[in-house]
């Protein structure tokens, strides 16, 4: 059922139990907002998305007001606009820093982006900073909480959609901290690394430790450096088929992102599709056929030569054993038309069903 | 899967035996920790206390190796308390009569003498799921690697069949697979039973089809599976050709199929590194690996999805399709000659049913708010399936089947006083020739131990941390010995991952006869410190 409501003087259409600020984005109308990911439930900490609603005496948060018929909300008044000014310049204010990389994470850019959109290059509040930085061993995630925010994405998406319930909030207000049980390290808690806090988090205080590591070791590549190409693909590893985009810079994999909008991951990923990537550009990569020879060994051979072996052993082997001498195992971990072509080359070659894949083991 | 992946957040009971699902498909998992948050119960039956167990209603620490009894105890208990759907039984079933009569001696009390599992618990397990207004089972290899993984299988259809519980959303009979394509492998018709979209090779329709598509008659009998190919090695077998699979370290009991692949006059492996199988081969070809290598994949729940090449490959690496199509040029086989995989793609397509309404370029586009992809894709304006069984089965209806439990291929012995199952953790990936080479993992788990219960480890005069022998009937490994409450008393478990500590040395004591899956799952063993 499609209710009605008013959203900057245009009148727009929404179903029951949506936010404003849902409607708002159905109706491409954007609403700045920091502690903010639709996949969460709504929290209203950062009140960035604060709007004018019609006979209500104060703003209120659009994305926990939910949208009833007859509404007639204003997104962008002035007024509004200065609170979302002042609400960010305190923000600002508190964090060491606010240029990151981006390959701290899918959304570590978020605030830089409003900070931009705001023109708000020169602070006019100074005061203390807050978030104490924790060291922790741990390769992969970075807890780099002077930038913290206190917008809880990182607790709430290990909550809610995790399941994992690894982090939690410390202390009140100005001395906000968000930590594990007994202030330790994630290894020794609930944390199995799956990387969502760092994906989630809008301003880079979880970072992804690795990519911002090889990116300085290998690369060179300058901590703001925003020219990074994303290819859309599928996690290598389980069945689940988790979308992701490959981060790649000068021709290597500097880093993954879970794709959002993953049908069958939505946002997500585990321990071995966040971080376990570089296998692909190891040095141990097979670069060049290898052919057995007359010593025993192995050893490099052209393309040529090791096609031409290959194909003389199986003519070989045909031409004194027959057709039901020869098998083919096809892989569960190359792509379906490698698969195909294996049963293919097995029945259309030898005409046996001589072929199977590695599912019984 | 029978249904979608996102239905995994709706069930009311969620059924999860013989999947380590936190640890072997963890953004899965997070689907029904959802369901759990939401307030759905979940049953979780597991030899070990994994983590699953510990987010539980209720856990049914079942022996290893008999599921079949527990799940024939759970159909008495659904029978006995009327809690048949007698519509859907009448509706779309067939042989639930004698079904009826064979599950009313399997009690509880009896399947308890089996399982060690309480049979009060039974009855509350059956109870929950059999009164479920939407029940779901989940299950992976602790269902399929035993020697009557069949039967196994067949008791959760018999579950879901008498409750009605397949068809619906946030219902289903749902393995998870656990390779990224392996799911595509079976689709593309890589089977010794099956062409591609799984036509019966023995189906006279279907024969006349492909002998007309490969210009080639193909024998009208099903093949052989890879376990009886291994068998034959060096009798009949001398030849093969093996695509990214490292047979040696992931098969059961390697010593007697490294000295099978040892035995073939003619061994070509085509993989991404010198893997311990490709060590053995006479040819061995460089692949393009994920990443490098632009095709098409299938999940577990059938949805079919785009792989892309992000970045170039290292040296002359070729994909695996090319390097395929070229030993077959060499050969004179017809019908090789492509020079991108979309044509591959295309016409695996035109051959599948289940694919008829797919193409690349459509799997290019990926999921739309129109096109899910996930077969069967009949036609060019279909939308593809989440839910199969909706309104009928593929065969018909659907089969009870009077299934007989059986001991595992060998039980524990005098000799071989423990139970030792086998299976994979979260932080690595079968046998670690892309996790091992992760920068980073070794922090979460730089090697293998064996997870033994802390009272085992003092009555065994073990000691934890320090190093044991582990023997069974096929030979023998050293492993260190770590104490946890996972393992249950007498039974402990170990990973496949680490080369070092090659625990299928140990294991291949039976398959199942249809399958030919190995029981990976049971294999006992005698502990000693060393």
């Amino acid at each position: 059922m499609k209710h009605k409501m008013e959203i900057d003087g245009v009148e727009v259409a929404f179903s029951e139990g949506e936010t404003i600020l849902e409607v708002a984005q159905c109706h491409q109308t954007e609403i700045p907002t920091l502690c903010y990911d639709p996949r969460l439930e709504p929290f209203g900490g950062c009140r960035l998305c604060i709007v004018e609603l019609e006979g209500a005496r104060n703003p209120v948060a659009s994305c926990t007001t939910e949208a009833t018929p007859g509404m007639v909300v204003r997104t962008a008044t002035d007024t509004i606009e200065a609170y979302r000014k002042t609400l960010l310049e305190m923000v600002i204010s508190e964090n060491r820093e606010v240029d990151v990389s981006p390959l701290r994470g899918y959304a570590s850019g978020e605030l830089t982006d409003l900070r931009d959109r705001y023109g708000l290059n020169d602070t006019r509040i100074t005061g203390a900073t807050s978030g104490i930085s924790k060291t922790d061993e741990n390769p992969f995630i970075l807890r780099d909480y002077e930038l913290c925010i206190s917008c809880y994405r990182c607790v709430r998406v290990c909550a809610e959609q995790e399941g994992d319930h690894a982090i939690n909030v410390m202390n009140r207000g100005f001395h906000t901290q968000i930590t594990t049980e007994f202030d330790g390290l994630l290894k020794d808690s609930a944390c199995t690394f799956c990387g969502q806090c760092i994906q989630t988090c809008p301003t880079g205080a979880l970072g992804d430790k690795k990519a911002l590591r090889h990116a300085a070791s290998e690369l060179q590549i300058p901590s703001t450096e925003p020219d990074i190409e994303k290819t859309r693909t599928i996690c290598p590893y389980c069945g689940v088929g988790c979308s992701v985009d490959i981060l790649t810079k000068n021709e290597k994999i500097v880093g993954i992102h879970p794709a959002m909008d993953g049908p069958a991951n939505e946002g997500a990923l585990c321990v071995k599709g966040q971080f376990a990537y570089d296998f692909v550009q190891h040095s141990d990569r097979l670069t060049t056929p290898l052919v057995r020879g007359d010593d025993g060994e192995l050893h490099e051979a052209t393309w040529e030569a090791a096609l031409d072996r290959a194909a003389e052993g199986y003519r070989k082997v045909h031409a004194e054993h027959g057709r039901h001498s020869i098998y083919g195992i096809a892989s569960g971990r190359a792509p379906s038309e490698a698969a195909y072509l294996m049963q293919k080359f097995i029945r259309a070659g030898f005409g046996t069903n001589y072929i199977d894949n590695c599912s019984r083991a | 899967m029978s249904n979608p992946l996102v239905d995994m957040q709706k069930p009311d009971v969620i059924f999860c035996i013989g999947t380590n699902m936190t640890e072997c498909h963890p953004v899965a998992a997070t689907g029904l920790k959802k369901a759990v948050a939401r307030g759905a119960k979940l049953i979780v039956a597991d030899p070990r206390r994994i983590g699953l167990a510990e987010m539980s209603d209720l856990y049914l620490p079942l022996r290893v190796g008999s599921d079949t009894a527990l799940l024939l105890g759970m159909a008495h208990v659904i029978a006995r308390e009327g809690l048949i759907d007698e519509t859907f039984v009448k509706d779309r079933t067939t042989g639930f009569d004698d079904f009826f009569e064979h599950i009313s001696q399997w009690t509880p009390e009896w399947a308890e003498s089996i399982t060690e599992v309480p049979a009060k618990d039974i009855e509350t397990a059956a109870l929950w799921y059999g009164t479920a207004n939407r029940g779901a089972i989940y299950y992976t290899l602790g269902i399929t690697e035993h020697i009557c993984g069949v039967e196994n299988v067949q008791s959760l259809c018999n579950l879901a069949l008498m409750t009605g519980n397949i068809g619906r959303e946030g219902t289903g009979i749902n393995p998870m697979r656990g390779q990224n394509n392996i799911q595509g492998a079976g689709d593309s018709g890589a089977l010794p039973n099956n062409y591609p979209g799984f036509q019966a090779v023995t189906d006279p329709e279907y024969q006349a089809k492909f002998e007309a598509a490969y210009g080639k008659a193909v024998d009208l009998e099903k093949g052989i599976t890879k376990v009886t190919a291994l068998e034959l090695c060096g009798d009949s077998i001398h030849a093969m050709l093996i695509d990214g699979e490292n047979t040696l370290l992931s098969d059961p009991d390697r010593e007697h199929c490294e000295h099978a692949l040892r035995a073939l006059e003619h061994l070509v492996v085509i993989d991404i590194f010198l893997t311990e199988t490709a060590e053995l081969a006479d040819v061995v070809l460089p692949a393009t690996a994920w990443g490098e290598t632009d095709g098409i994949c299938t999940n577990t729940e059938r949805r079919v999805q785009r792989l892309r090449a992000a970045v170039p490959p290292p040296g002359d690496a070729k994909p695996d399709w090319w390097i395929i199509s070229q030993i077959a040029q060499r050969l004179g086989f017809k019908g090789f000659d492509y020079n991108t995989p979309e044509p591959i793609f295309n016409e695996l397509c035109e051959l599948s049913p289940i694919y008829a309404g797919l193409d690349w370029e459509r799997v290019d586009k990926g999921a739309t708010d129109i096109f899910n992809n996930q077969w069967p894709v009949p036609h060019k304006a279909h939308p593809g399936t989440p839910r199969l069984h909706e309104e009928t089965f593929v065969n018909g209806r659907g089969i009870f089947s009077n299934v007989h439990y059986r001991d595992p291929a060998e039980t524990i012995s005098d000799d071989f006083p423990v139970w030792l199952t086998t299976g994979r953790r979260l932080q690595s990936y079968h046998t670690r020739t892309q996790t091992g080479r992760s920068e980073g993992i070794e922090y979460l788990l730089s090697e293998e131990s064996l997870e033994v219960n802390p009272t085992d480890i003092e009555e065994w005069n073990l000691t934890d941390g320090e190093w044991c022998k582990m023997s069974s009937a096929r030979g023998s490994i050293t492993i260190k010995v770590k104490s946890t409450n996972r393992s249950p008393r007498g039974t402990v478990f170990a990973s496949f991952s680490f080369a070092d500590v090659p625990v299928n040395l140990l294991t291949g004591s039976g398959y199942d006869p249809i399958t030919h899956t190995a029981e990976l799952k049971v294999c006992p063993v005698r502990l000693e410190p060393l």
